[in-house]
C-alpha cells in the first residue's frame, strides 16, 4: 500500500481529491494507455499489489477486455516477504499471491493504488524476477504523491497528487472499503 | 507474537489460526521455481539437537533457508564440545556470543528449551524435550487435518500408543483441545497416564471400540525400548490389540484419515498397506511440516523485540 494508509482510525480528513466518477475516468484512461503503450494486448500481464492494487488490476483487465475484446490474464502479488523494514516493522499477515504461471518473455504491469516512497515497488520487483523473467516491467498507479526514496516511476498516472510528506493519502476502492474514493488528510 | 515456543499451552486458538493461515500462504511460495524468500536476511539459526533427529531437523534447516537464514547445526555428539563436558548452559552462552538469533532445540531433558530461554536472548524454538512436548509436530498435524476438514471443531481424533512417554501426544492433544476437537486417547492401560484425564481427552483401552466413530486415527511410534520395561507383553500382542491394520483400517469412516510422526515401524503400529493407503496422509505430514516452521520463524524472526509498531 505504500506506505500510505495507516489504520483509519487516526486518519482526519482535509480533503476528497477524487470521486467514484474520477476514479472510473482515470482508471479507463489508464487502460488505454496500457494497450496504446504497449501497441496492442500482445504478452501483456495485469498485476495488482495487495491490498488496494488488487482491485485496481482487475478493474484495469475488465476495461481492457471491454474495448479490445481479449481476456488479459491478470492476478495479485503480496510483496510482504519482499519488504525492506520487515526487521523494522515486525511481520505483517500474508495474503495469496495469484499470478499467473509463466511470466517469462511477458510484459507485466504492475498496478498499485498509491506512489509514495517506491519501496514497495521495490519489494515488488524482486517478486516478479522470482517468479520468472518477464520482457518488460511497467508500472500503473492511480495516485503518484511524490516523495520517492528509490529512483522509481510510474509509466501511467491517474492522477499526480502534489503532497507534503506529512499528508496521508488514502484510497478506498469499493472492493474493500465500499466506495471509491481518494482522501487527503493528516495524522490525528 | 510469543517470545518463545516452548509449550502448545502458550498459544491461543487465534495464535494457531495464525500459524497456520500465515504457514498457508507460504506453501504457495515454495511451489515456485525459485523457491527461495529474502523476509528474513541476516538472521542466524541455530539447530541446537541433543538427540537424533531426521526430519525435524532437515525441515527446520530447509524452512530457515527458505527465508534466507543462515543455519548453524549443531549435534550433540562426538565432534563437538559436549564430549569434552561442555553444559547446556555453557554451549548457550557461546551461542549468544556468536549472536545467533533463533535456537532451535531438540533435547532428552523434559524442560530443557524452557531453561535455555532464560538465559539467552535468542528467541527459543522447543523442537521435542523429553516426554514433555513437542509443538511444531502438533502445529504441522493441526495444518495438515485442517487441510482436509476445514475445520477442526467437532472432529474426533484419536491418538493411539504410547501416551505416557510421548511427546508428540502431549502437544497434539493440547493443540487438538485448543481448537475445539474431541480427543480420544487410546492404548494400553500401562501406557496411558492417570492424570491425562485432566488433559481434556477421553481414555479408551480398546482400539475397536473407537476406530468406527472417528474422523482420525493418529498412530504413536512404539518405542521398543519399552520392551524391556515390560509395559506391554509383546510386539505381536501390541500390534494385535492397538496396530492398525488394514482390516481395521476398513472400518473407519469413509472420509476418516490415518497419521503417524514418523519414523514408522511398519508391521507394529501400522501395517505397511495402511501407511501407503489413501487414507495415510503420513507424507503430507513431513511436506507441511516445512511450511508450518517457515511461517513460525517469519512470524518470530520478523521484527525486532523493541518495536511493537502496528503496519
Amino acid at each position: 500500500m505504500a506506505g500510505s494508509a495507516p489504520a483509519r482510525s487516526d486518519f482526519v480528513l482535509k480533503a476528497r481529491v477524487m470521486e467514484p466518477d474520477d476514479v472510473k475516468r482515470a482508471l479507463t484512461r489508464v487502460a488505454h494507455e496500457i494497450v496504446e503503450r504497449n501497441k496492442g494486448t500482445d504478452d501483456l500481464v495485469i498485476v495488482g499489489i495487495r491490498t488496494r492494487g488488487a482491485p485496481l488490476a482487475d478493474r484495469i483487465a475488465a476495461e481492457i477486455a471491454s474495448f479490445e475484446g481479449v481476456d488479459l490474464p491478470s492476478g495479485a502479488l503480496d510483496v510482504t516477504l519482499y519488504r525492506d523494514d520487515v526487521a523494522l516493522k515486525g511481520p505483517r499477515s500474508l495474503e495469496a499471491t495469484t499470478v499467473p504461471a509463466d511470466l517469462d518473455g511477458r510484459v507485466v504491469v504492475l498496478v498499485d493504488d498509491v506512489l509514495f516512497t517506491g519501496r514497495t515497488i521495490r519489494a515488488a520487483f524482486d517478486a516478479v524476477l522470482d517468479m520468472g523473467r518477464p520482457r518488460a516491467i511497467r508500472l500503473a498507479v492511480l495516485v503518484d504523491r511524490g516523495h520517492r526514496e528509490l529512483p522509481i516511476r510510474a509509466d501511467h498516472v491517474g492522477k499526480n497528487l502534489p503532497t507534503s510528506a506529512e499528508e496521508i493519502v488514502q484510497v478506498l476502492v469499493a472492493e474493500i472499503d465500499g466506495e471509491d474514493a481518494v482522501l487527503i488528510g493528516k495524522k490525528r | 507474537m510469543i517470545e518463545h515456543l516452548l509449550s502448545m499451552d502458550q498459544l491461543s486458538r487465534e495464535d494457531i489460526t495464525e500459524i497456520l493461515d500465515t504457514a498457508e500462504s507460504l506453501r504457495q511460495m515454495t511451489d515456485r521455481p525459485i523457491k527461495k524468500l529474502p523476509t528474513l536476511r541476516g538472521r542466524t539459526v541455530c539447530n541446537l539437537f541433543y538427540e537424533a533427529s531426521t526430519r525435524t531437523r532437515i525441515s527446520f534447516e530447509l524452512a530457515a533457508k527458505r527465508l534466507s537464514a543462515d543455519v548453524i547445526n549443531f549435534s550433540a555428539d562426538s565432534k563437538s564440545s559436549v564430549s569434552k563436558g561442555e553444559s547446556l548452559k555453557d554451549t548457550a552462552w557461546t551461542l549468544e556470543a556468536m549472536g545467533v538469533d533463533a535456537i532451535v532445540v531438540r533435547h532428552g531433558s523434559s524442560g530443557a528449551p524452557h531453561q535455555l530461554a532464560g538465559w539467552v536472548k535468542a528467541k527459543v524454538i522447543n523442537a521435542g524435550d523429553g516426554a514433555h512436548e513437542h509443538p511444531t509436530q502438533a502445529l504441522l498435524d493441526l495444518f495438515s487435518i485442517r487441510e482436509h476438514f476445514k475445520d477442526l471443531s467437532g472432529l474426533k481424533v484419536a491418538i493411539v500408543g504410547d501416551i505416557l512417554h510421548s511427546r508428540v501426544a502431549r502437544s497434539n492433544v493440547k493443540g487438538l483441545v485448543t481448537m475445539g476437537a474431541d480427543v480420544i486417547l487410546v492404548g494400553p492401560p500401562t501406557l496411558i497416564p492417570k492424570q491425562a484425564e485432566g488433559w481434556g481427552a477421553k481414555l479408551v483401552y480398546d482400539l475397536d471400540s473407537v476406530i468406527e466413530d472417528v474422523d482420525v486415527c493418529y498412530l504413536l511410534r512404539v518405542q521398543r525400548e519399552r520392551l524391556s520395561e515390560q509395559l506391554f507383553p509383546s510386539l505381536r500382542e501390541y500390534s494385535a490389540m492397538w496396530g492398525l491394520d488394514k482390516r481395521r483400517m476398513d472400518r473407519m469412516k469413509d472420509d476418516a484419515l490415518v497419521m503417524h510422526p514418523g519414523p514408522m515401524n511398519r508391521g507394529v503400529e501400522i501395517a505397511a498397506d495402511v501407511s501407503e493407503s489413501s487414507r495415510s496422509i503420513i507424507l503430507d505430514q513431513v511436506s507441511n511440516g516445512l511450511a508450518v516452521r517457515m511461517s513460525l520463524l517469519y512470524l518470530m524472526l520478523g521484527g525486532r523485540d523493541e518495536i511493537e509498531e502496528a503496519s
